[in-house]
């Protein structure tokens, strides 16, 4: 006993001071992507060739990127040799509309919080049932990271719940394989209403590297009314807490 | 004539591999395993109207890897029953194809797809998905026995399965696993695939285990391209792959404590586990090593200055994780739970042809950084760890010792990492050939088999996970359990549920 309390105190208090303190992410995490067009040579085609998933794309004549479907691999950041694409280290990347996902030269459109009515149902507790439909386990780890005491998910009355019975909404990572699209549904259908839908990591939003899958359904957008929008492979336990938050109004 | 015969990371003309007649096939691979060979791979491919069955044998203590080939018809008779290792994976070939290994015990759908052939072995109507789960369960009728059935979807975050336990009272006489739901295609989908998104995939096969298959797919490329990666670039792979193995170890004994209840250990090793995935993240920007093992190298660099900021930081990591182990592993009460608990046979494991770490808790000594090492592996790893119990308690303490070797080689590659190049230019893939590669992952053995066709395209492209063969071994872990010992158990094994569908 004495042992495991000495431990205790070695080890200390260890929850990080957030939202008062931004997190400190590491030095080649690609979060939001930024643009310089004015800085592509005349034809240049090297970072649109690189993108296996049209997650990087030309509109208007101007460059964007849909985060949604961006594993964020920085592989087209890497192949333009005049840095007018470059990957920044901001971690706030949700959104409420798939359009929004779209980021480009303008500033970014960050997810807006619930209406009064919602806010006021699940503004200080919010219970969510997380359904992995073909989630490779990367997503669903880095959600289990948020129960642990660095983020310490539980001190903004938001937890996961074992049962769409007890929960406000339902979460969901993974392409939607054929094989889980029942189960998912059934488990959207259990949940009370009014309820929350979150998609969360690129398969969830569009298939992720799981896109044209004969097996899977590129993501939830056609089988369910989408909330909240997390986008990254998998999105950084930071990404999901700050669009949680946002979307509770809380940030 | 014996069978073709490579080294890890290797690559045959496939015309020099004999294709034998099918008695002639089966008569070797008993052969093998009777000296001892494993089978890390059986897998089919079209060959006209016919099918081309390839068995991969790895014959550990000489470091090679055996090849024999045979053609079939849409039946040819079962090898299960001389050889329950490879129970699955004829199962496996004829839910790809539709062929029917006549005599097979347990014969059952395992991913719920439909065949590529158009021919089903089920009989099922190839015109609509197979139903998931649809399948008759083992059970077992009479008094006092009942069925609890779990899953798909679980209580906590995590992948989808289904579970069948046939219970006496409290006591589970057997358990079926149905599993299934997690499958993306990603075999078939890989030849015609983008060639990124081949080696995207391959990261989220198994979440857990990007840097394994990601670096077992450049191996073959590698192999394909009759290049090897840098020196440099095959250290930090090294360091990426231990990173993992750290990562996940210490994840899992978190997971152990949580379920034996037992919370500053599991509080402790929630927190660290992350610390380790931050230290990848120092590496290549992604917790999980997310695009940093590409065909020809890697593409990032550890510079000396990084190098040294690592080093720093994992002493003050492996610091806490030396704490959190130790009052885990000091603590009577946890170690009343973990001894003798879900116990797996050295026969059964064997028999079932178990790899990683709960083959070394059966007391076996399966290790492909030891037997087939690859890489920064190559005479820097001399040792595997064995423990002979067999129960949830030398599964964590396989872990646990593993964590200190895994810790040592780490600080000696930050220490010491070649000079050199990271990436090299692969020529095109040699046209009719085969490659192989092994990756020891943090579960255990990682398969990758590849054909190309005449212009070197691939044609075929064959992924073992370790969980692929574990799962038996967590359902013969349960035989005579307490239905409450469970999740223990299931923790102490860890599998990966898109590892198995894929």
């Amino acid at each position: 006993m004495l042992k495991i309390l000495r431990e205790r105190l070695r080890q200390g208090r260890r929850t990080y001071p957030y939202p008062q303190q931004e997190p400190v992410l590491p030095e080649r995490f690609r979060g939001r992507p930024q643009f310089f067009p004015e800085r592509c040579p005349p034809g240049c085609r090297a970072c649109l060739d690189g993108c296996p998933y049209g997650a990087l794309q030309v509109r208007d004549g101007l460059p964007c990127i849909d985060l949604g479907l961006c594993l964020f691999c920085g592989e087209c950041a890497a192949s333009c040799s005049a840095a007018a694409l470059t990957f920044t280290r901001d971690h706030r990347l949700a959104a409420r509309c798939r359009e929004d996902l779209l980021c480009g030269a303008e500033e970014p459109r960050l997810a807006a919080a619930l209406d009064a009515r919602m806010k006021k149902l699940f503004g200080r507790s919010l219970k969510l049932r997380q359904v992995s439909a073909g989630g490779c386990n990367a997503c669903e780890a880095d959600l289990n990271v948020l129960g642990t005491l660095v983020f310490d998910l539980g001190r903004f009355g938001i937890q996961f719940v074992a049962s769409p019975r007890h929960a406000d909404g339902i979460l969901v990572t993974g392409p939607v394989t054929e094989n889980m699209k029942g189960a998912l549904l059934d488990t959207y259908a259990a949940v009370p209403a009014p309820k929350l839908v979150i998609a969360s990591g690129a398969c969830a939003i569009g298939g992720g590297p799981f896109r044209g899958s004969p097996e899977a359904h590129d993501g939830i957008g056609d089988l369910l009314p989408v909330d909240l929008y997390i986008p990254g492979c998998p999105p950084h336990p930071w990404t999901a807490l700050d669009g949680l938050l946002r979307l509770l109004g809380r940030l | 004539m014996s069978a073709a015969v490579l080294q890890n990371g290797g690559v045959l003309p496939l015309a020099q591999l004999e294709v034998r007649a099918f008695d002639a096939f089966a008569e070797e691979l008993r052969r093998e395993v009777a000296a001892q060979g494993r089978i890390s791979a059986l897998f089919a491919t079209p060959a006209g109207e016919q099918f081309d069955l390839f068995a991969l044998i790895a014959r550990d203590w000489q470091g090679q890897l055996a090849l024999l080939r045979t053609r079939v018809g849409a039946r040819y008779p079962s090898l299960t029953p001389a050889l329950p290792q490879v129970h699955l994976f004829e199962r496996e070939i004829a839910e790809q194809y539709g062929l029917v290994p006549e005599g097979h015990l347990w014969f059952k759908p395992l991913r719920f797809h439909a065949s590529g052939t158009g021919h089903d072995a089920w009989g099922r109507d190839p015109r609509r998905h197979p139903l998931v789960g649809e399948l008759e369960y083992y059970r077992v009728a009479g008094e006092e026995v009942h069925e609890v059935a779990v899953g798909p979807v679980h209580a906590g975050i995590i992948e989808p399965g289904h579970f069948r336990f046939q219970c006496h009272g409290e006591q589970v006489m057997h358990l079926e696993i149905s599993l299934g739901y997690q499958h993306r295609a990603i075999e078939m989908q890989l030849p015609s695939a983008h060639p990124l998104a081949r080696v995207q995939r391959l990261e989220a096969a198994a979440g857990d285990t990007s840097i394994g298959h990601a670096t077992a797919y450049a191996l073959i490329c590698e192999a394909l391209g009759e290049a090897s990666a840098p020196p440099r670039a095959q250290a930090i792979r090294g360091l990426a792959l231990e990173l993992e193995r750290l990562a996940n170890h210490v994840g899992d004994i978190g997971g152990l404590a949580t379920d034996v209840g037992f919370l500053p250990t599991a509080s402790f090793c929630g927190r660290i586990r992350g610390d380790y995935l931050n230290l990848s993240a120092e590496i290549c920007g992604s917790r999980f090593g997310r695009g940093l093992v590409r065909p020809g190298g890697v593409a990032f660099d550890v510079e000396a200055s990084r190098a040294e900021h690592m080093l720093e930081r994992l002493e003050s990591v492996a610091r806490d994780t030396q704490g959190a182990l130790e009052i885990f592993f000091d603590s009577p009460s946890v170690l009343a739970r973990l001894e003798g608990t879900g116990r797996v046979r050295v026969e059964d494991a064997e028999a079932l042809g178990l790899v990683g770490v709960a083959a070394r808790a059966c007391g076996l000594a399966v290790d492909a950084r030891l037997h087939h090492p690859q890489g920064a592996y190559v005479g820097t790893f001399d040792h595997v760890v064995i423990e002979e119990s067999g129960d949830v308690f030398a599964r964590a303490r396989v872990r646990r010792r593993e964590i200190n070797d895994s810790l040592a080689w780490v600080r000696r590659a930050l220490r010491d990492l070649p000079a050199g190049y990271l990436r090299r230019r692969l020529a095109p893939p040699a046209a009719e050939c085969l490659a192989v590669a092994l990756v020891e992952g943090w579960r255990g053995e990682l398969v990758h088999v590849a054909l190309t066709d005449g212009q070197g395209r691939l044609s075929r492209y064959k992924i073992v996970d370790p969980s692929f063969r574990n799962w038996s071994g967590l359902a013969m872990a349960l035989r005579g359990e307490q239905i409450s010992d469970f999740p223990l158990c299931n923790k102490s094994f860890n599998l990966s549920y898109c590892g198995f569908d894929l």
